[in-house]
């Protein structure tokens, strides 16, 4: 099984520090994806889901954050230990990266072509023609109409839907082993939405490689992910299959979040049930676990010690002292 | 329900902005057919659901139906009154009935002013208060109603969550007891867990107060969960307006049909069961919108009739409106 | 990658929901700010050491002193008795740097009111209500800026030359020419003003708070004063102390070139008109006034660029 590991993260912990204080950002995190698998990291804003991709690839600006304690091996090197040139190998090449915005990892002052090309040139060597060739047939390949002449448009000429392609075209160009998709869908309508996930799944049955989809949204991650790992203040809270954890959610903030989502395909029966208060300050170090003031089944011991992950089923971990079918502890 | 007036009648209503060119007189060169032709009602204490994606003039429908705008021709009736012929003490008269809610919790309160002036600017404006203290007990009123402490009222909006902005929001247009109100995407810019919250206490505020509701929205889920009809727009025209589960259980229109297969459902096993009809392309420019039928160069059905003829808005039985020539 | 794959990252957001104490306030995060700017600090100290003598010094030296003529100590360097020497008729300049500053500072301050009053208004007016009044005022904004300030005084100067009467304020005869400057500089120098608070309101406008206003049925000069013009303070503030020191500076060359403040009525700005012709003879005469003036205009200046630091709502600095 641990043949085709390919991320294994331990115990990751960032933290920024900010003229307000510290924010405890990200407070031990550990999963593991392997190959040709797809992992997706739901949570709400401030979770520290992306945040915690950004740290393993060294895209944080340090200071003001800080990587406070953990690893993260890639096929068994350590990323936190890498230097920004090592780095700068993996990411592109074996770990790509899509972002909700585009145009933050586009140029605007540069052609579609010339963006690609370098990368090209960059990671794989190729010259000139063999380049243009190649980010023909990649523009083709993520349904990108008129490739050729499309080489020479910027960026701003393509639109929300378009640039999204683009960015994946540019990102999968080296067959990385790993995407990570922090939250490509959400700035889009729920058409076009509709057919990035449908690309992605598409070249990722060509492709092979293993993704990681960052997203707040239960919807799109019941149609994408092998695995889902829910996040809440800087923790992982819960983490099953993606089958287990719609229809047996055990952690109290899962199941609170699933009641909260109204549905397009059933009648309302009932109010959707809403989490009363508001998330954490991150600006408080952590103590106990980070959803007991707004958990309805909080006991005393939740507000002192922080829980960690524990399987309540065949590869379904949670972090809760409480089993909430019967009340009594863990 | 009583067959009584609608609260609110929009009859053809059209909104286009125009282009210009040109250094000391502007010369119009084209237009931003923003809204063409929409009409529908809203009887009092329903919640009609306007969704669409963007783009679509959902927003624009909003602003011009409490003329925000003004309208380029047709009508809008809000409680008997025409809204874009109203002036002065009429038109003053029209805004105390008739207010809104926006999207963005940033945006929509003045950054300098304290939640107590933010809230009470409508008791000033309308003059519904006889002094500074009735104005405040009203404004602590309101924020209760809303879920905000009033310990809270001299505070800034900067020092308030988007959740708590959006309750901000809110009070304010609740302060002029109003009968109408516009939510513009009330809750687009919130997390999930607050957007139950926020919709939760826009249904008990209907109920409590007997309000009407335009929701706007492009999340489909939260349309069909609180709407009682819902109408779906397309690059500035309705093209299809039902009561909800009927449009989301028989949905005619070849758009619909698509948008609907298109929303995401939080069920692993129901999305993998699902046919999804993937639209091509993207969303023609509302300057230069197709001729005929807008969607027809999208339409996986369309026909060459399409590209020639508007399809009539016509009801298809029981309510059911459709622009379609294949419906 | 060919462009940096860092992206923005947005600190997670930090909100409470209920605040035990208020946080900094605007004003308390600005002020913080602007304590930073060491330059803004002493540019403060300065002026309000300016203020103190000129106006704190007329406590201590008459007016009447400060005209007294003695043509027999004409030009004497300083000493023990005028410590900043004598001017061409003998008056003491100590004394009439005093005077002359209560001139320079006061006509500095009202000409700042003047073009804060005509510019604002006209940006406002020209921002809020486009099309043909702004065309119209843009274009008359324009044209006023063609005119050269120094034409306007010299036909100013002309007609109101003798005319003038004199006025009396703050216990002290003044030549009306003062009014005549302070007007002149005002009517010639808005236009900047009224540019920058036009593109504000511009801006503003299509703000969705003041969508949420007219939609209340707030009229439109509430939104202009209460809303709009409340959240373009900063460039207006930052903008109205520099023309103070462009004030100042103005009267001092006007003056020098004889068509500002007529005599006896002294102003740092005359008084170097004054020592036209002794500047090799007499250098104490235009060495303390000018040297006045450059502190003045420093400092304001220094301040000026602290308060543009401090309110600038993108600095994250606190």
């Amino acid at each position: 099984m641990d043949d085709n590991l390919l991320l294994q993260v331990e115990d990751l912990h960032t933290r920024f520090h900010t003229p307000e204080g510290t924010v405890y950002a990200v407070n031990g995190i550990s999963y593991r994806l392997h190959e040709g698998e797809t992992l997706a990291v739901v949570g709400e804003s401030g979770c520290g889901k992306s945040v915690s991709m950004m740290s393993i690839l060294g895209l944080l600006p340090v200071p003001p954050a800080e990587i406070a304690g953990g690893r993260a091996l890639y096929r068994g090197q350590d990323l936190l230990k890498m230097s920004e040139s090592e780095l700068e190998r993996i990411r592109g090449k074996e770990i790509a990266m899509i972002f909700q915005d585009p145009m933050t990892s586009l140029n605007p002052v540069l052609t579609i072509g010339k963006q690609i090309t370098e990368s090209l040139h960059k990671h794989l060597g190729m010259n000139p023609t063999q380049a243009t060739e190649r980010a023909i047939e990649l523009l083709d390949w993520v349904g990108i109409p008129d490739a050729r002449r499309r080489l020479g448009d910027y960026p701003h000429q393509f639109s929300g839907g378009m640039r999204q392609r683009v960015m994946i075209a540019m990102q999968l160009a080296c067959t990385p082993s790993i995407l990570i998709a922090d939250e490509p869908t959400t700035a889009l309508d729920v058409t076009i939405q509709a057919q990035i996930v449908e690309l992605v799944v598409r070249l990722r049955q060509q492709v092979g490689m293993a993704m990681i989809w960052i997203t707040h949204d239960l919807g799109v991650v019941a149609g994408l992910a092998d695995r889902v790992m829910v996040m809440y203040a800087g923790f992982v809270v819960e983490e099953a299959g993606v089958d287990d954890l719609y229809e047996d959610p055990r952690h109290p903030y899962t199941i609170a979040l699933l009641a909260a989502l109204p549905r397009v395909d059933r009648r309302r029966d009932r109010r959707l049930k809403s989490i009363p208060g508001a998330p954490p300050s991150l600006l408080v170090e952590p103590r106990g676990c980070p959803f007991a003031p707004r958990c309805e089944f909080a006991i005393e011991r939740c507000f002192i010690d922080n829980p960690s992950l524990q399987p309540v089923a065949p590869r379904h971990r949670i972090a809760c002292w409480v089993e909430i079918k019967t009340g009594g502890q863990r | 329900m009583s067959r009584a007036e609608p609260l609110v009648v929009v009859d053809r209503l059209t909104k286009h902005f125009p282009i210009t060119r040109g250094i000391l007189i502007q010369r119009q060169v084209g237009a931003v057919q923003a809204v063409d032709q929409v009409s529908f009602t809203i009887a009092r204490g329903e919640t009609l659901g306007l969704v669409g994606e963007s783009g679509c003039g959902k927003t624009t429908v909003g602003r011009t139906a409490l003329a925000l705008y003004p309208a380029t021709s047709g009508r809008v009736v809000i409680d008997g009154q025409d809204v874009h012929t109203a002036r002065g003490r009429d038109l003053l008269a029209i805004r105390r009935k008739a207010q809104m809610i926006f999207q963005d919790p940033y945006a929509s309160l003045n950054p300098r002013w304290t939640v107590n002036a933010i809230i009470s600017e409508p008791l000033r404006v309308h003059r519904l208060c006889a002094n500074d203290r009735e104005r405040t007990e009203r404004v602590k009123d309101l924020m209760q109603m809303v879920g905000l402490s009033p310990r809270l009222i001299n505070r800034f909006p900067h020092e308030f969550s988007g959740g708590q902005r959006q309750r901000i929001g809110i009070a304010r247009a609740l302060a002029s007891e109003p009968l109408f109100i516009v939510c513009d995407e009330p809750i687009s810019a919130l997390d999930v867990s607050i957007q139950a919250q926020v919709v939760n206490l826009l249904e008990e505020l209907q109920g409590r107060l007997g309000l009407t509701y335009l929701f706007i929205a492009h999340d489909l889920s939260m349309v069909r969960h609180i709407c009682t009809r819902v109408a779906v727009m397309y690059l500035g025209v309705l093209v299809e307006l039902a009561e909800r589960n009927e449009l989301y259980e028989n949905p005619l229109h070849p758009y619909t049909q698509s948008l609907l297969s298109a929303v995401p459902i939080p069920d692993p096993k129901a999305a993998r069961q699902r046919r999804r009809i993937i639209l091509q392309g993207d969303v023609p420019s509302p300057i230069n919108p197709p001729a005929g039928c807008r969607f027809h160069t999208r339409c996986p059905i369309a026909l060459d009739l399409c590209s020639q003829e508007r399809p009539a808005w016509r009801d298809m039985g029981g309510e059911h409106w459709v622009a379609c020539h294949r419906a | 990658m060919s462009h940096s794959s860092e992206a923005a990252i947005a600190l997670p957001q930090l909100k409470a929901d209920e605040l035990e104490a208020p946080p900094l306030s605007l004003r308390q995060l600005t002020w913080r700010r602007f304590r930073r700017h060491k330059m803004a600090i002493v540019g403060i100290v300065v002026i309000a050491l300016l203020f103190l003598y000129s106006f704190g010094g007329a406590l201590l030296v008459s007016e009447q002193y400060a005209n007294y003529t003695d043509t027999a100590a004409r030009l004497q360097p300083p000493s023990a008795a005028h410590p900043f020497g004598t001017d061409t008729v003998g008056r003491d300049i100590l004394a009439r740097t005093i005077y002359g500053g209560q001139i320079s500072l006061l006509i500095g301050l009202t000409a700042m009111l003047v073009e804060l009053l005509i510019g604002v208004l006209i940006g406002a007016l020209a921002g809020y209500y486009g099309r043909w009044l702004d065309a119209l005022l843009m274009r008359f904004t324009e044209a006023v800026f063609v005119i050269p300030q120094i034409f306007l005084l010299i036909v100013m100067a002309k007609f109101f030359s003798g005319k003038m009467p004199n006025i009396t304020l703050l216990g002290r005869t003044l030549s009306g020419s003062v009014v005549v400057v302070i007007l002149i500089i005002g009517a010639t120098s808005w236009m900047y003003l009224a540019r920058i608070v036009r593109a504000e309101f511009i801006s503003i406008k299509e703000r969705e708070f003041i969508l949420a206003a007219r939609a209340i049925g707030t009229p439109a000069r509430q939104i202009i004063l209460g809303h709009i013009l409340p959240n373009c303070m900063a460039p207006i503030i930052v903008s109205a102390t520099l023309s103070v020191a462009a004030a100042i500076l103005s009267e001092s060359y006007i003056s020098f070139l004889g068509m500002g403040v007529q005599a006896p009525t002294a102003t740092w700005g005359n008084m170097l008109d004054g020592a036209m012709n002794y500047i090799e003879e007499a250098p104490w005469y235009w060495f303390f006034p000018g040297l006045l003036i450059v502190l003045t205009v420093l400092s304001i200046n220094f301040v000026g660029d602290g308060l543009r630091d401090a309110l600038d709502p993108r600095s994250r600095a606190v």
